[in-house]
């Protein structure tokens, strides 16, 4: 799995579906958004930043390094994008980028 | 028969990445002309830019001009590239730069207000919102319809004469036609030909967009357009299992490249340009010295937490599989690898055989952005660039005397539709073109210079590789679909295999060696510059590619399609 979609946080919005590059994304009988096609996910995470109840996590398959963790995003302040980077006991590292600033590399 | 819809403008653009939305702003903003962009996903977060970039790598530097620039161009890339049009991107680069820059893109300056340079010819920006930033801009413009979700499969075409476009709608369930006096090609270029890094699970997980599937060259090869330098592929040095960039590293906190005795191996294999640094990690592997790395381990605390951010704007995964390993790249070296070859025109010289305008040889089409030819190392800025020529050349041809009489061709784009009817009313095949897909990609991979073969080729190989592939011609005319997103499925292998075809062509015509790993011919191992600086063009007519070899086209010179 790419990326989980959590149903019970999922407002049927559409936002996931419009943004992804892929058009991966379906809605179920309810509206609910899914990832129909996940082995055909990118992993550009657009999806994540558009939705707006943080439904959505991104993984790594196990095929290239993943061992359980997952990240989500948030927007918290004004004009910055928090990263949540989350290891498979729970351990949460919050990133926080002012999309206003460069990167230095 | 599904429902259709039919559009009339002046400009039809296809494909709103960087390209496409650069041309369709410059034509908004220059003239009133009705512009339609027709997009295969939503312009917020297509294209290759969805997860955002890490640099503006192509920009004209103090103390470097547009004329070292095309030098550049010429070494890093063997002296075959059309230096006509590397000049004509390299003289408007920091234009473009400081356009988008007030479209809101963060660019890093330091107290005085200059750019702060990351290397010779590229600056640092935040490039994670770029995409957001460019559909912003254009959906501000009145005179752009932007329709998203629609996927183009076909020009209207009569007498190498391009009306406009056809395909359908996956969101509406409808087929599409538009009849425009000039259309633009800007689809990006073409992923998944080869089998990638990790074929599995991750087998998207790739340096390219997965879902540039090469229309655009495979829209102008099936209409006749001459193609050129398709033998020149591109091959990413990335990092392992994600396919992140190294350049941000490498480049960025400046460290060398190790094999896995510790040494700095790059200069043992010639001037460290970029097929060069690929060639020499792929070789250590070859002699045992493999794997190779990015000597991070030691760097500063400080500096890993840039990295960290660094990679969440532009490769979110890298930053992931760090963090969740407890792990980063001050405790541990970066393993490298060379991905699955790829064609596009941004990065080597593939694409459409275009002239200074823009203008392919087929009439009122133009090509821009990764499926224009010849003008290597073009990057993001040289695709705002390309947009902004061919607009500006658009705009003149169309105030003149307007000799387009609307379109050439009419209910031709109907009928085109009705081809991809074909793929609804065809009974169950067994094989979904996944496994089509699929089947190609180790074809090339074995046959034709991929991953497993070091991307090394023989004229016996590709003769495999020829046949296989007429093969899997042969099974797509049978594909079922049974939805929209299958047929988007279908047509994206359709077009995949016709961008082979013509691949395989080009890389028998090429009889040495010229780029390293990107042309790596075992018949002909060496570099012929007595024979071979030329460019290898070629057409597609009645079923068969046909070679074309054109003399190399100076900086000064005007060329011009003559015929």
């Amino acid at each position: 799995m790419s990326i989980q979609i959590d149903k019970n946080k999922c407002i049927s919005c559409g936002k996931c579906r419009n943004i992804c590059p892929g058009s991966l994304i379906c809605a179920d009988l309810k509206e609910k958004a899914f990832i129909k096609y996940p082995e055909d996910c990118w992993g550009c995470t657009a999806c994540i930043k558009e939705c707006p109840t943080r439904a959505i996590k991104f993984y790594l398959e196990e095929d290239i390094g993943g061992n359980g963790g997952h990240l989500y995003t948030s927007q918290e302040e004004k004009g910055c994008l928090v990263w949540h980077l989350v290891d498979r006991f729970g351990k949460e590292e919050v990133i926080k980028i002012n999309r206003r600033e460069s990167s230095k590399y | 028969m599904c429902k259709s819809n039919t559009y009339k403008t002046d400009i039809l653009i296809i494909g709103g990445g960087t390209a496409g939305c650069f041309c369709a702003l410059t034509l908004a903003e220059n003239s009133d002309l009705k512009v339609i962009i027709a997009e295969k996903a939503g312009i917020k977060r297509s294209g290759c830019l969805a997860a955002g970039i890490n640099a503006i790598n192509a920009y004209i530097n103090p103390g470097e001009t547009p004329e070292s620039f095309v030098k550049y161009v010429k070494k890093d890339s063997e002296q075959v590239i059309r230096e006509d049009l590397v000049y004509s991107i390299a003289k408007r680069l920091n234009k473009v730069t400081e356009k988008v820059e007030q479209l809101g893109l963060p660019i890093l300056k330091d107290d005085k207000g200059n750019y702060v340079k990351r290397g010779k010819r590229s600056i640092k920006i935040n490039g994670e919102n770029i995409k957001p930033i460019l559909a912003g801009a254009v959906e501000n413009q009145p005179n752009i319809t932007i329709i998203n979700k629609v996927n183009i499969t076909d020009y209207i075409v009569r007498d190498a004469k391009v009306s406009g476009a056809c395909g359908f709608s996956p969101e509406t369930g409808e087929f599409i036609t538009i009849y425009a006096k000039k259309t633009v090609c800007a689809t990006g270029g073409a992923a998944g030909l080869y089998k990638p890094n990790n074929p599995n699970q991750s087998r998207h997980k790739m340096w390219y967009s997965p879902f540039n599937a090469g229309a655009g060259y495979a829209m102008g090869i099936r209409a006749g357009a001459e193609m050129t330098s398709f033998e020149m592929r591109f091959i990413a040095l990335r990092c392992k299992d994600t396919i992140a960039p190294t350049g941000t590293v490498a480049q960025g906190v400046k460290v060398p490249q190790i094999n896995n005795k510790g040494e700095e191996y790059v200069h043992k294999y010639g001037k460290p340009n970029t097929h060069i640094r690929l060639y020499a990690t792929v070789q250590e592997n070859k002699s045992g010295n493999g794997p190779c790395y990015l000597k991070t381990k030691g760097i500063t605390k400080d500096q890993q937490k840039e990295l960290f951010k660094a990679y969440l704007n532009m490769a979110p995964s890298n930053t992931l599989k760090w963090l969740e390993n407890n792990s980063g790249p001050a405790f541990e070296n970066i393993e490298i690898e060379g991905t699955e070859p790829y064609i596009t025109g941004g990065h080597a010289g593939s694409g459409y055989w275009v002239d200074i305008n823009r203008k392919t040889t087929l009439e009122n089409l133009y090509a821009i952005g990764d499926v224009a030819g010849g003008s290597p190392k073009k990057y993001v800025t040289g695709c705002f660039a390309e947009g902004e020529i061919a607009a500006e050349s658009i705009i003149r041809e169309l105030a003149g005397p307007n000799l387009c009489t609307g379109p050439a061709a009419k209910n031709q784009g109907e009928f085109m539709c009705s081809h991809l009817q074909q793929h609804f009313d065809a009974k169950y095949s067994p094989y979904p073109a996944e496994k089509i897909e699929q089947k190609l990609q180790e074809t090339m991979d074995k046959y034709a210079g991929g991953i497993s073969e070091y991307y090394e080729y023989s004229k016996n190989k590709l003769d495999t590789a020829k046949n296989e592939l007429q093969e899997l011609f042969n099974l797509t005319n049978r594909l079922k679909a049974e939805d929209f997103h299958e047929l988007m499925l279908i047509r994206e292998v359709i077009d995949r295999l016709y961008v082979a075809k013509v691949l395989i062509e080009h890389l028998l015509a090429r009889k040495e060696t010229r780029w390293r790993c990107y042309q790596e011919n075992a018949d002909f191992p060496d570099k012929d510059d007595k024979n071979w600086l030329r460019y290898v063009n070629s057409k597609y007519e009645n079923g068969e590619v046909k070679i074309i070899f054109r003399n190399l086209i100076g900086k000064d010179e005007l060329y011009e399609h003559s015929n």
